[in-house]
């Protein structure tokens, strides 16, 4: 099916290739069609209707073609050099930067003078994390925070006041009262609690904390948000930073933290945690709390089988810290169609389109009306993502994705470290040490 | 079944009358046309991109640059490359696994069918997880050995015994994947097997039974010494096959859970198409190929593959 569908857009893509050719001087009535390319299923409808909105405004079609992650970015790849790329595709801080570096993209700088688009409509300051050198490779479409995600019931049944969930500590010492809380929401197959006596750790049937496994060197969901809220940073500086900061004793104690949970029967065990990520663990019971990205609220705001809520990240030594992410449209250099590409990209960049998104609620869109507008639509079927929205407003709880070169080497280098941590097989500061040289070996 | 056609074959017959004749050389123009379809799509499908392969293993290229040439640097890396001795001996540690438990219980299959059934329904029955694409295999023993929703798992507890993480748990990643293409596989070697096992001449088993062989006997004495040709092929096809286990590995671990399953073709695509150094990732498959050639050539020695004991 996916190769088809490739087959076929090459073919349209050549195809509109020789209409161009032949009329060199741009005529009026030339019927250009665009193709569009990105990954979440989830959002293929919504980004539908900005098409067909944006053809009924301009008269350029717009062809979208949506491929898995993995699938996309190596299609990407083998596309861009074969010729046959999408004009404008979804990107990812962590996958821009080489695309960039290789001359893939085109610098959309001079298209925003040009329009004067407005830079303080966004959320923040997704806009500059998108511009290298002096150059522009996107206008944001969307941003997303992290939030705890827990089981009412369970939460319910631990004796836990939902409302106080809502200012939850945490340190790497002992815990704070979020330390407190995974213990309370874990329960072993006698029914005893951990922070019970005779609590059995080996016969664990509810975990106070899921585990996520992945997550490379910035573990977004999965302890991004412990360390940053302890001070510590990823880079020198971002983004762009050439030395990762991975030695830091304050990485490495709360890593060493998160470790003794697991030791504890407080935390999934990796072994456990299985290859199919959050939702078996939670959707069957056996994780009481989650933190996870806002790009997942649908899956469990619209879940059957259990009823969850959101609550914010607990306040670490230096406050309440969440990485904030956004993708963004860029166009690919080899387009033939640029000055279209950048129509289709400003309207992705515009309240126009990212109202209609903002309805569908899908992603919090990244035009700051929009994304307040995304909240109410969730309010709406009585879903509160106020966790996820109130840090966003909150310039000083926000951290941005770390951004590098070689991004993709860099994580799987790490991953193999984080797996080891989990499987209580090294102690982090020794683990992290040595990966930070590799990684340093890496950027060099 | 080469050798079923080497020894009926016209070569042969002409060769048992003494001195072999030259062929008139309109024969052998005959003989280059009819090769010339297979020899033409060996150049362009497999002799050039091979050459092209090693060409690049020179350079320093990531895809959408220009190649730039680097002489021997991609293998000097290489060779101080801790990943990439790990993929090796992680690829070799699956290899001894799934040949090992494959080539055994094919074997076994083999012999039941042989002295048991000739069934047709039997043989096609055997072949069907062969049948199943690789990567379907792969997603669905995914979900059967997921430690919270998996079936095998929910057996394992019905027994009494402990839920396993299987593709998730570091220390038995590589085994599971290995067994997994065994179930997958056996039947099909064993297919070969038991193909191999028909041009034995039924009446050694008689004379074998009139002097008293059991079963285990006639098997080691005879069926075995008999297959070795046929052995030789398997093997040699099925460890070249398990060599380049890639697919298992993409869909159900992505070389992971800390390096665990990060094989040798793996690595060498996570290079070339997630990091963008094809030199480097053709310096390995470069390397991957010689290591191949020098196994086989082992294989066939060790094994006297050209030579039947049937004659």
């Amino acid at each position: 099916m996916i190769r088809k569908s490739i087959a076929l857009l090459a073919l349209a893509v050549s195809a509109t290739a020789c209409g161009g050719g032949s009329g060199e001087t741009p005529k009026a009535a030339e019927k250009v069609t665009l193709t569009y390319s990105l990954w979440d299923p989830n959002q293929l409808p919504a980004y539908q209707e900005c098409a067909t909105a944006f053809t009924a405004a301009s008269g350029v079609q717009v062809k979208i073609n949506q491929q898995g992650w993995e699938d996309y970015w190596n299609g990407l790849t083998t596309a861009l050099v074969s010729g046959t790329a999408p004009d404008v595709i979804t990107n990812h801080v962590a996958y821009y930067p080489e695309l960039a570096a290789n001359n893939q993209l085109l610098d959309i700088q001079p298209y925003v003078d040009r329009d004067k688009v407005d830079l303080k409509q966004y959320t923040g300051d997704l806009a500059s994390l998108w511009v290298k050198d002096g150059k522009r490779y996107g206008l944001p479409q969307d941003w997303d925070t992290i939030a705890l995600v827990y089981n009412v019931k369970s939460v319910k049944d631990a004796k836990v006041d939902p409302a106080g969930l809502k200012d939850l500590t945490w340190n790497p010492t002992d815990g704070g009262t979020f330390g407190e809380l995974i213990k309370k929401l874990t329960v072993d197959s006698n029914g005893k609690r951990g922070d019970e006596a005779g609590f059995d750790k080996s016969k664990v049937a509810t975990y106070g904390w899921g585990l996520e496994q992945g997550g490379g060197v910035v573990g977004q969901t999965q302890w991004s948000w412990m360390a940053l809220s302890t001070g510590f940073q990823y880079l020198d500086k971002n983004p762009f930073g050439t030395d990762y900061k991975l030695d830091d004793p304050r990485l490495a104690q709360t890593l060493t933290w998160w470790q003794d949970q697991m030791k504890a029967g407080y935390v999934m065990p990796r072994q456990e945690a299985g290859r199919l990520g959050l939702e078996p663990m939670m959707q069957t019971g056996k994780a009481a709390l989650v933190p996870d990205g806002s790009w997942r609220i649908g899956t469990w705001a619209g879940s059957t089988e259990q009823k969850f809520a959101f609550a914010p990240l607990p306040k670490g030594p230096q406050g309440r810290k969440s990485i904030i992410n956004g993708l963004a449209p860029s166009i690919t250099a080899a387009t033939k169609h640029p000055d279209q590409a950048w129509q289709w990209v400003k309207f992705l960049g515009s309240p126009a389109c990212q109202d209609l998104v903002a309805k569908r609620a899908v992603v919090f869109p990244a035009i700051s009306a929009a994304a307040t507008a995304a909240a109410e639509s969730h309010k709406a079927k009585g879903v509160d993502v106020s966790a996820f929205t109130d840090i966003a407003a909150d310039p000083a709880s926000l951290s941005y994705y770390p951004i590098t070169g070689s991004a993709n080497e860099i994580n799987t280098e790490a991953q193999a470290v984080i797996d080891q941590i989990q499987e209580l097989k090294v102690a982090p500061a020794d683990a992290l040490r040595q990966l930070d040289t590799r990684i340093a070996d890496i950027l060099k | 079944m080469t050798l079923t056609v080497g020894r009926a074959g016209p070569a042969r017959a002409t060769g048992q009358h003494g001195t072999r004749r030259r062929r008139p050389s309109s024969d052998a123009r005959v003989a280059w046309l009819f090769l010339l379809p297979s020899l033409a799509g060996f150049a362009v499908f497999y002799l050039a991109p091979t050459l092209r392969g090693f060409w690049i293993s020179l350079t320093d290229w990531n895809l959408l640059s220009e190649p730039r040439f680097v002489g021997l640097d991609n293998y000097r890396d290489m060779l101080a490359d801790g990943k990439f001795w790990n993929a090796l001996r992680i690829t070799a540690e699956y290899v001894v696994i799934n040949i090992g438990s494959q080539t055994v219980l094919a074997l076994a299959i083999a012999v039941l069918m042989d002295r048991l059934t000739r069934s047709v329904l039997v043989r096609a029955a055997i072949v069907v997880p062969w049948l199943v694409p690789n990567v379907t295999v792969a997603i669905v023993t995914l979900f059967m050995l997921d430690h919270n929703v998996g079936f095998v798992n929910h057996v394992l507890e019905l027994l009494g015994l402990e839920a396993q993480a299987f593709y998730g748990d570091s220390d038995q990643a590589i085994a599971t994947i290995a067994l997994v293409n065994t179930w997958r596989n056996m039947g099909y070697t064993a297919l070969l097997f038991f193909a191999g096992m028909q041009m034995i001449p039924r009446n050694l088993y008689e004379a074998a039974a009139v002097d008293g062989a059991g079963e285990w006997t006639m098997f080691r004495r005879v069926t075995l010494p008999l297959l070795r040709p046929v052995t030789v092929l398997v093997l040699v096809v099925s460890v070249i096959g398990s060599f380049q286990i890639f697919d298992t590995v993409a869909v159900t671990t992505k070389g992971g859970p800390a390096d665990a399953t990060r094989v040798i073709y793996y690595y060498i695509y996570q290079k070339a198409f997630n990091e963008f150094h094809m030199g480097y990732a053709a310096a390995m498959a470069a390397t991957l190929f010689a290591i191949l050639i020098a196994l086989t050539a082992t294989q066939m020695r060790m094994l006297r593959a050209s030579t039947s004991d049937l004659r």
